[in-house]
């Protein structure tokens, strides 16, 4: 028989407002193996904690039931809080009076009663508890980045700097990520590469870190600290040690028409191309898309114009199998589609253009060489209508957009009309916003120099419709605060288009069994104390796949999110969660149906030898649980006919417990 | 009558018995009367000549005897599988419940078996039944002198409506193999479904109180072959002797049901040994016509190591809430 | 709500992950739903044997809901898959049974569906006060 302590918090008035904690006290005394009942203001309190300990010793408790806030807040707490009085941590349990209880009920008594139904059931499920040790599992010292943007490489540098391996994994032909493509950089306008391009040299010159460039992940399997990944590098039909990446074959190639993804298809590139100057690594790639050989046999310049040999047309996809102790996420972002959003006539006219594309026409690498052109005729702009918020903030309209802000669109917008009215004065810009939302440092004084000193035309409201007419862009749009229709003959008008998560990311999310929200970002263990970390231990995340931010955000979440995954790949050794499956050898059929269930592959099969009553022995086929990878879900247990397989910590007469006490 | 006669069976397990092929014989055996045989190991040739019956009585599905069986010698066994029984066979060896290797199946074509309660409602005091004619069978009776009977009549409802008269797994046949058979075997269970839930409630009521938990229909099911039934273990929770109400009655074949959800081949074992008559099988079917129609067509035992549409899933299954409405939407 | 209205005991089985986050976030926002739901914190929906519901009925509940993760978005990839076959097909065999269908629902709640909990739970409430105790799944024998 289990001795029981039970534990009654107020919680301040939090629970104690509507629950009288004095008589669920006074009515747990009286439960089979309670032998000490009190209340306090704060258990989770260091006085709380101190009154448990000593209550654990005056009485030789063996359990502990907690009635207070989630367990989901402070299980760990009351667990360390047991363990430091000398009782296996697993021997406390929750009851939840507060969220599930004391918040959701008004009145005294009906809060009462419920706290004392869910204590009861608490006790009944601590009579049935059972001490429970954490296997041990060993770690892999190597981490894995998913993503060779700016938020992989700062956690590749960060983690490679404590002295731990790195494999970068980058399905395009080089990191750098949507940062390579950008212009300059706000609150400050410094050059995105000059910024980047020295931290991408870095990478390639870190002797800890691994570049597998134009690959992607295809498997993953394993847990924290052991994870067995697939890699397919796919073929770039060039030797990566053997090119130098001179660029002759890029500039002979024939095949002259491929469109840019570099300058978003505002230019062309050869079959075989190098994506940028600074491109790391600096290999060429050839498109199997385009290029004449790969299609039909017949061509080979590249080949011929290759000093070093490098060009390999039988080059087959490979694929590299890793292990990782841990994985970061850092799959990026796109702009969205502009297909749904005709009104601002991006399909019609050429002028119409998205901020990225934008960024692309003002880079000195871009399609104009720096020179603010319209795309349609190379002529100056002197004109041009900003539309904010294309496809954020869109609540009305989730089946075109997206129901949230994108965050970056008003800074870089600001930057964008500043820059343009500082290099072509007499061009004419206006902005038109629903709000102009720049929280930051030195972000709104930025904002106001855009307004105050460039003078830049901020209206209030949105564009309703953008016709082509003639050369010039006929934008009708209305200003809320002098409320009246605007129409504008503009020349070019940039779109503030939402940004979205990686096509990648959900595939990756499935394979790593990590949580993704509605719109695809991936989930966070804790929005608010663990926003590095996805639930799955192992998993982290790094810059916009976790949500929209800008680039200050995304490299301090990078380093946290390497902080972390250093501060797993220190470890020797993990200890894992008890609460896992196991099997009963005397009642397993050895039927395989809960190997056929498992999620993680936890279940094998084994042949051993049983003694059987009448002393003969006899070999039978038994289940038997990996417990460094079961993860404690329960699948085999309902699946399992004799019961065999049962969870712990979670065990069936520990639940059938719970349901008799609530049912009582 | 069965198509294959007695003598064919007794000189095929004499021969594989004096060569050697197996070292003894799971095969049927007389009871105190014509119609309760039993299931019997022999290892003889004499005992078989003697004691080997093969008749329209021999309903007993042995593969579960299986289980037990094949761990008791390192020889080979002769067992004698019907179609509906090579069906469990294979469900057995799907979930590794024997070693394949340790028998020799010998398939036997059958006619289906007679149902013993109908008879008796038939005739009253038998003495003898004969059933060497194709569609006749003679009762001596008591009272009332010889009866003669059609034999369609005295089928139970597994015959009725059996699902297939193909032997799924085999060394050897004894005469010719059927074929799979659509029989309406769902026909009864649309029946109940049409019925209103009162009326439903009343007609299961009036069937599971019947019961008086003394487990024939799991001890011969061949799907419970666990080596620790939850029913005996007191661990489960769920474990008692008797039925002290109607719900428990339920509980105890809900629960059976679903433990062998996706796993019963529909042998109808459970119908047959019922002391109180309980249509149980009406249960199981319930959930292969569920299954059925919700995850696509799936035979438990058609195939070794096939697997179960209950331990699978696909990412567009319907939700339970749909599950149900769809179930009672025969009318 | 009146305390002498009849209210139908019911027993909420919640993932830890996604449902029983839903719950606690139902309470952070201090929505109500009856006091006569008890929540049991399970890993994850598939843990959830048909004998706990079983036994729920038979030791008097009037009414039994499962709470999962979305399908897609189980914790374990897979869980709330198998959940949902299996009580698919307990369900129907429930109602097969003659016992009223609306005694039993699983329900998907995120951690973010604070208020799909609390609505869900108060529908469900209402939908087994409507049908009234629950008599014909229920054990005597064990009422006091």
């Amino acid at each position: 028989m289990q001795r029981i302590g039970v534990f009654v918090c107020h919680c301040g008035t939090n629970i104690a407002g509507t629950v009288d904690v004095k008589a669920v006290a006074q009515a747990l005394k009286n439960e089979p193996g309670v032998v000490f009942s009190t209340d306090y203001q704060y258990m989770c309190s260091q006085a709380g904690q101190e009154m448990i300990k000593q209550a654990v010793a005056d009485n030789k408790l063996t359990g502990i039931v907690v009635c207070s806030c989630s367990p989901r807040m402070h299980e760990a707490t009351f667990r360390k809080t047991a363990a430091a009085a000398g009782l296996n941590p697993y021997m406390v349990e929750i009851a939840n009076i507060r969220e599930q209880c004391s918040w959701v009920h008004k009145e005294m008594p009906v809060g009462t009663e419920k706290a004392i139904i869910l204590a009861k059931a608490a006790v009944a499920k601590v009579n049935l508890n059972a001490p429970l040790t954490p296997g041990e599992s060993p770690v892999t010292k190597r981490a894995l980045v998913i993503g060779g943007g700016i938020a992989g490489i700062q956690t590749a540098l960060d983690i490679a700097d404590a002295g731990f391996p790195v494999d970068i994994v980058e399905t395009k032909p080089t990191i750098g990520g949507k940062m390579a493509q950008l212009d300059k950089t706000f609150p400050t306008l410094d050059c995105a590469a000059c910024i980047l391009t020295p931290k991408m040299v870095d990478v390639a010159q870190n002797e800890k870190i691994r570049i597998f460039s134009y690959s992607e992940v295809t498997d993953v399997k394993g847990f924290v600290g052991n994870f067995d990944v697939t890699i397919k590098r796919k073929a770039r039909y060039v030797k990566e040690e053997v090119c130098t990446g001179c660029g002759a074959c890029t500039e002979k190639c024939p095949q002259k028409k491929v469109p840019n993804e570099f300058n978003l298809g505002m230019d062309n590139r050869r079959a075989i191309y190098i994506p940028f100057a600074q491109a790391v690594p600096k290999v060429a790639t050839i498109d199997a898309d385009y290029c004449t050989m790969l299609k039909t046999g017949k061509c080979g310049v590249c080949s011929k114009v290759c000093t070093a040999g490098a060009i390999d047309y039988k080059a087959k996809d490979e694929f590299v199998e890793e292990k990782y102790g841990a994985i970061v996420v850092a799959t990026g972002f796109n702009p969205i589609s502009m297909d749904k959003f005709d009104e601002f006539a991006y399909s019609q006219s050429k002028d119409v253009i998205t901020s990225l594309e934008l960024e692309r026409l003002m880079n000195a690498a871009g399609p104009t060489g720096g020179t603010l052109l319209r795309p349609s005729d190379h002529e100056h702009p002197h004109t041009i209508v900003f539309v904010q918020c294309v496809g954020s903030r869109c609540s009305a309209c989730a089946e075109k957009g997206k129901e949230y802000c994108s965050k970056i669109c008003c800074m870089y917008t600001a930057k964008h009309a500043m820059l343009i009215r500082d290099k072509y004065p007499d061009t004419e810009v206006y902005v038109f916003y629903i709000d102009v939302r720049t929280p930051g440092k030195n972000f709104d004084e930025f904002y106001r120099r855009a307004v105050e000193e460039y003078g830049v035309h901020y209206i209030k409201g949105m564009v309703g419709k953008v016709t082509p007419e003639g050369k010039k862009l006929h934008v009708q749009a209305s200003d809320l605060l002098d409320n009246k229709q605007l129409h504008i003959d503009a020349d070019l008008v940039v779109l503030a288009a939402a940004i979205e998560p990686d096509k990648s990311a959900r595939p990756l999310a499935t394979m790593l069994t990590a949580s993704m929200d509605t719109n695809d970002f991936f989930t966070e263990a804790h929005p608010k104390l663990r926003p590095v970390e996805s639930p799955t231990a192992g998993v982290f995340l790094s810059g916009t796949c976790q949500g929209p931010k800008d680039i200050p955000e995304t490299v301090s979440q990078a380093g946290a999110a390497a902080s972390k995954v250093i501060g797993l790949l220190c470890k020797d050794k993990l200890t894992g969660n008890p609460c896992i499956a196991h099997s009963d050898e005397m009642m397993c059929n050895g039927c395989s149906t809960c190997e056929k269930v498992c999620p993680y592959g936890a279940i094998t099969y084994v042949e051993k030898e049983f003694r059987m009553p009448d002393r003969t022995t006899k070999i039978r086929r038994v289940a038997s649980v990996n417990e460094a990878v079961c993860q404690g879900c329960g699948a085999c247990t309902v699946a399992c006919m004799s019961g065999a397989m049962d969870l712990r910590g979670f065990r069936n007469n520990q639940i059938m417990a719970e349901v008799d006490a609530i049912c009582k | 009558m069965q198509e294959v006669k007695r003598e064919v069976l007794v000189s095929k397990a004499s021969e594989l018995l004096n060569n050697g092929t197996v070292d003894r014989v799971l095969g049927w055996k007389a009871g105190e009367f014509d119609y309760d045989i039993t299931p019997a190991v022999f290892y003889t040739a004499e005992e078989l000549e003697r004691d080997f019956v093969w008749n329209d009585f021999c309903g007993a599905n042995f593969s579960k005897y299986l289980v037990a069986e094949t761990g008791k010698s390192e020889n080979k066994l002769l067992v004698f599988l019907k179609p509906c029984d090579t069906y469990s066979f294979n469900q057995l060896l799907t979930e590794h419940r024997f070693d394949r290797e340790r028998v020799y199946a010998v398939g036997v074509g059958c006619n289906g078996m007679l149902d013993i309660s109908k008879l008796r409602s038939s005739a009253e005091g038998i003495l003898h039944v004969h059933t060497e004619d194709a569609d006749k069978v003679a009762v001596d009776t008591l009272y009332d002198g010889t009866v003669t009977l059609d034999r369609a009549s005295l089928l139970p409802d597994r015959c009725v409506n059996c699902k297939s008269k193909k032997h799924v797994a085999y060394d050897e046949l004894l005469g010719a193999d059927g074929e799979v058979l659509d029989s309406g075997r769902f026909d009864e269970v649309e029946r109940i479904e049409r019925m209103t839930p009162d009326e439903r409630f009343a007609f299961w009521q009036g069937e599971l109180s019947r019961c008086i938990r003394c487990n024939a229909c799991r001890d011969v099911c061949p799907a419970c072959t666990c080596e620790k039934c939850v029913f005996d273990n007191p661990q489960s929770g769920v474990e008692n002797k008797a039925a002290a109400t109607s719900f428990e009655e339920q509980m105890f074949h809900i629960i059976r049901a679903f433990h062998v959800a996706g796993r019963c081949t529909d042998c109808g074992e459970c119908s047959r040994v019922c002391p109180q008559h309980i249509p149980l099988h009406l249960l199981n079917r319930k959930f292969i016509k569920d299954i059925d129609s919700f995850y696509g067509e799936y035979q438990a035992g058609a195939e070794v190591g096939s697997r179960a549409p209950i331990v699978d899933y696909r990412t567009d299954d319907l939700e339970p809430g749909e599950a149900v409405e769809r179930g009672g939407e025969h009318a | 709500m009146q305390v002498n209205e009849y209210q139908p005991l019911i027993v909420a089985f919640c993932c830890n992950w996604c449902s029983y986050a839903g719950a606690d976030l139902a309470g952070n926002n201090r929505l109500n739903y009856p006091a006569n739901i008890k929540i049991i914190r399970v890993p994850c929906s598939c843990r959830v044997n048909p004998m706990f519901i079983l036994r729920a009925f038979q030791r008097g509940a009037d009414g039994v809901i499962l709470c999962g993760c979305h399908p897609g978005d189980c914790h374990y990839t897979t869980g709330n898959y198998y959940t949902r076959r299996r009580m698919a097909l307990l369900f129907s065999m429930l109602d097969y049974l003659g016992i009223e269908k609306e005694r039993t629902r699983v329900e998907w709640v995120s951690a973010a569906e604070g208020a799909k909990f609390a609505e869900t739970m108060n529908d469900f409430a209402r939908t087994v006060a409507a049908l009234g105790e629950n008599k014909r799944l229920e054990d005597l024998r064990c009422k006091k």
